[in-house]
């Protein structure tokens, strides 16, 4: 079932620090009290993170992706509905990926 | 924020409000399953790389540069800077943790992940104020994300997607999706402009990591506070 110690020791190791990340940020900021500055800051985090997470990730796919992401996007604004606006999302994709 | 509850009610909303996701996210679930097989490891250490880690992206980084014997320093690397940006998402969650005890508020976090955070987050500015939300949105997309892996495991010698299948865009578009209810007004786009755009120069430098990531929302939090405090 597992192939071998150093297969474990690379899953247990990424899942240790995967564990680090998930609690450490929270344990850190939990120690001490925020200046409001801070405060501000850290409430443009929700939008900021996505943003830099799918501006490069649009960047470097194929360009049938900003198809989807417009689809998903209008979906998302008329709609609220998660669910429908990833399918919108992939279906323009596809689509498109059979136009080009 | 004061009295944060746990409601039954809440954790069945979260667990409803999940279903979307685990759609969402299956495709992407299952490619990692499938390029965990082509890189040699087992059944069990696919079930338990995707169980513990739990981090997609990171496992797919790692993976990249799998060797045998198992590059354990290379692999925690990569789980580092790829899932670095979870240490910025809990602090945001702080409010509605502290209305857990700590094994369970601690226990909540190790299941932490982007999109459960952002749909928190989202209710959270609507005023909610029942935890029980995040640990029903959580849970769902962990069992979700295991079946999916796992499938992807069984399937790999079956089945052979081209890895640039348009099914496999559903992860991408879980995030873009999750922008929209997070968009407050006018005042979010430069903050977002920076974010985006500083992330997609730092991607220049440092690819395959989530430094870039990192990076890009705080110069973007950076940017929505220094306006704020210039403005008020």
């Amino acid at each position: 079932m597992f192939d071998n110690a150093s297969t474990l020791w690379a899953i247990a190791a990424m899942a240790v620090v995967t564990l680090l990340c998930r609690c450490g940020g929270y344990f850190l900021f939990s120690r001490m009290t925020p200046s409001p500055w801070l405060r501000k800051a850290l409430a443009h985090l929700p939008g900021c993170i996505f943003a830099a997470y799918v501006l490069p990730a649009l960047l470097v796919g194929p360009a049938r992706n900003w198809a989807g992401a417009a689809a998903t996007l209008v979906v998302m604004a008329c709609f609220r509905n998660l669910g429908l606006s990833i399918a919108a999302g992939v279906a323009a994709a596809w689509v498109a990926s059979l136009a080009v | 924020m004061t009295n944060i509850v746990f409601t039954g009610a809440a954790l069945r909303r979260g667990m409803w409000q999940a279903m979307p996701l685990v759609a969402g996210l299956s495709p992407f679930g299952f490619v990692t399953g499938l390029i965990t097989q082509r890189h040699g490891l087992t059944l069990g250490d696919c079930m338990l790389m995707n169980g513990l880690v739990y981090a997609g992206a990171s496992q797919l980084v790692a993976l990249a540069n799998w060797t045998h014997p198992a590059p354990v320093l290379a692999a925690a690397f990569a789980a580092l800077v790829v899932n670095m940006r979870f240490a910025l998402m809990g602090p945001v969650l702080a409010p509605w943790l502290a209305g857990l005890r700590p094994v369970a508020r601690y226990a909540s976090l190790a299941l932490l992940v982007d999109h459960a955070w952002a749909l928190s987050v989202t209710d959270m500015r609507k005023g909610g104020r029942d935890v029980a939300l995040f640990v029903g949105l959580s849970l769902p997309l962990w069992f979700g994300w295991m079946i999916a892996s796992t499938m992807g495991f069984l399937c790999a010698s079956a089945l052979n997607l081209p890895p640039h299948h348009p099914l496999f865009f559903g992860a991408l578009a879980a995030f873009i999706a999750l922008l929209v209810p997070l968009w407050r007004g006018l005042g979010d786009a430069l903050p977002w402009a920076v974010a985006g755009v500083t992330a997609v120069l730092l991607a220049q430098v440092l690819p395959h990591t989530s430094w870039y990531i990192v990076g890009g929302a705080l110069a973007g939090c950076v940017t929505g506070a220094v306006m704020e405090t210039r403005h008020v």
